[in-house]
């Protein structure tokens, strides 16, 4: 009995001491994150219903008006068609690309249980364009897509005396230009992400799927496919906040930041150009409260659709 | 919040909506205006003399701030802070230089902690005119009539061109000074014009016969400009304009007049433009930057290129030796022309305030007077190859030929001088502008169609009371 009293006295001083230690090492992070990321949060919706043009101590309050001049705001409702855009496509190329990548280093060679030769090598290279800046990436590009005879891609159809393509001038092409860079910027990480995914599943899977007569196309959408479901929808809401997001390539890259005549922009762009160029920082901020709506909303969408049971293996 | 009963989430949710529902709530108060301590503190002043005649307080510091960008900072260390600090030995100066003037500066004006002079400029300046309407901006209108740094008999005023006390002028108060004096034009290598005997056109039909010329030679290409930044090829565009309907053409426009932007003499400067766009130039054109066309035109790969006076500091590492760079006027468009042959682009640029609510504003303002006098602007215009708005400041000093071309320009064409405001003043209706006068030259935009966007945007902004409107006459 005293023992038992003793001991449940001891027990709750551990639990005292645990939580003390768990809050601890809590408070630290709490606080950061709420200085850090909730309060600009709270303040970007406190600035987005003041005029405020970045200098003054003290904007005037405005209500919702930052949000009803938004709704008639063309060139806003253009940027967000863009990002509309590279949020359906961005994800789908990143991702069948990268799968039929990963799939040819993990499956491709001449059994299905190996890869296609060189397939560590190629890995690597997969990655590099991981660990480039975005502006370096961005600069690169400007040269590759040179309109005149010193850029890459134009060089040999000038040699052949073909027109030179447009790519970051004729507004009809700039868009899929931006998009080629991004999806080209984020294969590699897919390809190492899916590789690890695809190298967790047991060689014997494929082995009997082999013996069974499936070719690799079966193989690929019966048994990859569906056992690396969960990493390809981690990577379907990671390419698509992204595409939320894109900014540095657009702002770097393009005519006009975002130009040829807005033929490129999208909402971080013209957030930026917004507060940092016209200096409307609360209607800046109002852009910003949209897009947090949309990524927020994104987010949900996703998780819910891409629900499915898991196989288990 | 004085009940200790609080759950940890109850505190979050609290926390969160505090921030949410209180604008400048003390979750707002780190990065958001309203950090500001009361009113700003009492500036310094001393006894003004003949050796002091703004009263500065002698020994208090003061700081300068530069853009270091095309004309770096080392003129102001060089030769500006030399030349103050020779004058108030006791002064200190803080130097800062930054490529990035309103990531900088911004918190502290906010915060109520501005520094003293401030060379605003740059992609990444601060608006002038939020500056202005949020009082940050010193007037200089004591600068203006204190005595010239060189003659005591002379004021400041009389030193300087009229059109830089008109630039500098925000609802009637002048409190920005504008350095720099940009000549504008056609620029072109003596080199290559004279190895090919081509000359500098005077007239339109010149102009297009010479663009022709060129093209049939096969030498190179006849005309380029920045396509990435079609600025560079409206300046032409409205300059011609101006040219053609005289000097109302571009106040109407400045003023957000309606249907400015749809005047004839604007409609026929951007029909010769668009055709020059069509037949004469560089490839590639609409998809390089300004560097790119420039280092185009060291090449000798394109004959003409539009630009401000900056453009020989620019292109100073690139240029061959012989190139000699030389600018003509744009040319005259008809014999009815409002505005005779010679008319220049020309402005006042380069701009630089003092803060009304830092500490030593005084300091600031004697800081510019240094600057306005003969050896401060002399200097400065050696040092980066660019004139001054200080008059003959730039006489007897060693000039590159570029330069030399357009200050011999620039005084041939006398009074005949104009200019726009609205990029300053608008900077929305000047992005417009440039998107649609990009699509115009890539002849993706007709005519009509790019008078009636940028027209729209201009009525957009008359009729937006959220619009700090300007007006010159």
């Amino acid at each position: 009995m005293a023992d038992r009293t003793k001991r449940s006295f001891l027990g709750n001083r551990a639990a005292l001491t645990r939580a003390r230690f768990i809050a601890g090492f809590l408070a630290a992070p709490v606080l950061l994150y709420l200085v850090y990321v909730i309060s600009p949060y709270a303040q970007a919706f406190s600035i987005a219903m003041t005029d405020w043009r970045g200098v003054s101590a003290h904007p005037g309050f405005v209500g919702l008006a930052n949000f009803e001049r938004l709704l008639g705001d063309g060139v806003f409702w253009t940027a967000v068609r863009h990002n509309g855009l590279l949020l359906v496509l961005m994800p789908i190329g990143t991702l069948v690309i990268a799968l039929f990548f990963a799939f040819l280093l993990n499956a491709g060679g001449a059994t299905a249980a190996s890869g296609v030769f060189g397939a560590r090598f190629y890995r690597v290279v997969f990655f590099f364009p991981q660990g480039l800046a975005v502006a370096i990436v961005a600069v690169l590009f400007q040269q590759v897509f040179r309109p005149d005879g010193s850029g890459m891609l134009n060089a040999p159809l000038i040699a052949l005396g073909l027109e030179p393509v447009g790519f970051l001038s004729d507004p009809g092409v700039a868009l899929w230009s931006i998009l080629g860079v991004l999806v080209w910027q984020a294969v590699g990480f897919y390809v190492v992400l899916f590789s690890a995914g695809m190298a967790s599943i047991p060689r014997e899977l494929y082995e009997a799927a082999e013996i069974d007569g499936a070719g690799r196309g079966r193989l690929f959408f019966r048994v990859t496919l569906p056992l690396l479901w969960d990493t390809v929808q981690v990577g379907w809401i990671y390419l698509g906040i992204a595409a939320l997001d894109v900014f540095a390539i657009v702002w770097v890259m393009t005519a006009e930041h975002g130009g040829p005549d807005h033929a490129t922009t999208v909402m971080a762009a013209e957030i930026y150009r917004n507060a940092f160029q016209y200096f409307k920082f609360g209607y800046a901020s109002a852009m910003g409260v949209v897009l947090f709506f949309f990524t927020v909303a994104f987010a949900a969408v996703a998780l819910r659709l891409s629900r499915r049971e898991r196989v288990e293996f | 919040m004085a009940d200790n009963s609080f759950t940890r989430r109850e505190l979050l949710r609290a926390a969160a909506l505090a921030g949410v529902l209180l604008p400048g709530g003390a979750l707002a108060a780190c990065a958001s205006p309203g950090g500001g301590s009361g009113g700003p503190a009492p500036a310094a002043t001393g006894a003004t003399s003949a050796a002091n005649p703004l009263g500065i307080a002698e020994t208090s510091p003061f700081e300068v701030v530069i853009f270091d960008g095309g004309f770096g900072d080392a003129y102001a260390r060089e030769v500006h802070e030399p030349l103050f600090a020779a004058e108030h030995p006791k002064a200190t100066i803080k130097h800062t230089a930054t490529k990035e003037i309103a990531k900088t500066l911004q918190p502290r004006f906010a915060g109520g902690n501005p520094p003293e002079f401030v060379n605003n400029s740059g992609d990444n300046a601060m608006d002038f005119g939020a500056l202005a309407q949020d009082g940050q901006l010193q007037d200089l209108g004591a600068l203006l009539d204190a005595p010239s740094w060189d003659d005591p008999a002379v004021k400041v005023r009389d030193t300087i061109l009229p059109s830089a006390v008109e630039l500098g002028t925000y609802d009637g108060t002048y409190c920005v000074l504008n350095y720099a004096s940009t000549v504008w034009g056609i620029w072109y290598s003596t080199k290559l014009f004279g190895d090919n005997g081509w000359e500098p056109p005077e007239t339109w039909d010149e102009f297009t016969a010479l663009c022709e010329k060129i093209k049939k030679s096969g030498t190179c290409a006849p005309f380029t400009y920045a396509g990435k930044h079609p600025f560079y090829i409206y300046e032409t565009i409205l300059t011609l304009a101006a040219k053609i309907g005289g000097v109302a053409v571009l106040k109407n426009i400045d003023n957000l007049a309606e249907g400015a932007w749809k005047a004839e003499p604007v409609a026929t400067a951007a029909t010769a433009f668009a055709d020059v766009g069509a037949k004469y130039l560089l490839r590639g054109t609409e998809g390089l930057d300004h560097i790119q066309t420039q280092t185009a035109h060291d090449k000798y790969q394109v004959a003409m290129l539009p630009c401000g006076s900056w453009l020989e500091n620019e292109q100073k590492d690139t240029t061959p030796p012989g190139f000699g760079y030389a600018m003509f006027p744009l040319p005259s468009f008809s014999s009815a022309d409002a505005l005779p042959y010679g008319t220049l682009h020309s402005r006042p640029g380069e701009e630089f305030f003092v803060s009304a609510r830092s500490a030593n504003p005084r300091a600031g303002m004697e800081y510019m007077r240094a600057m306005l006098s003969k050896e401060g602007a002399g200097r400065f215009s050696e040092m980066v190859s660019t004139l001054t708005v200080v008059k003959g400041a730039a006489e007897g000093r060693t000039l590159k030929p570029g330069l030399r071309s357009a200050a011999a320009r620039l005084k041939q064409a006398g009074e005949n001088t104009t200019y726009f405001r609205f990029r300053q003043w608008y900077k929305e209706l000047h992005d417009e502008a440039a998107a649609a006068t990009g699509q115009l030259m890539a002849g993706r935009l007709p005519v009509a169609a790019w008078a009636d966007r940028i027209q729209r945007k201009s009525d957009e902004i008359r009729n937006d009371s959220s619009v700090k409107k300007y007006t010159r006459s």
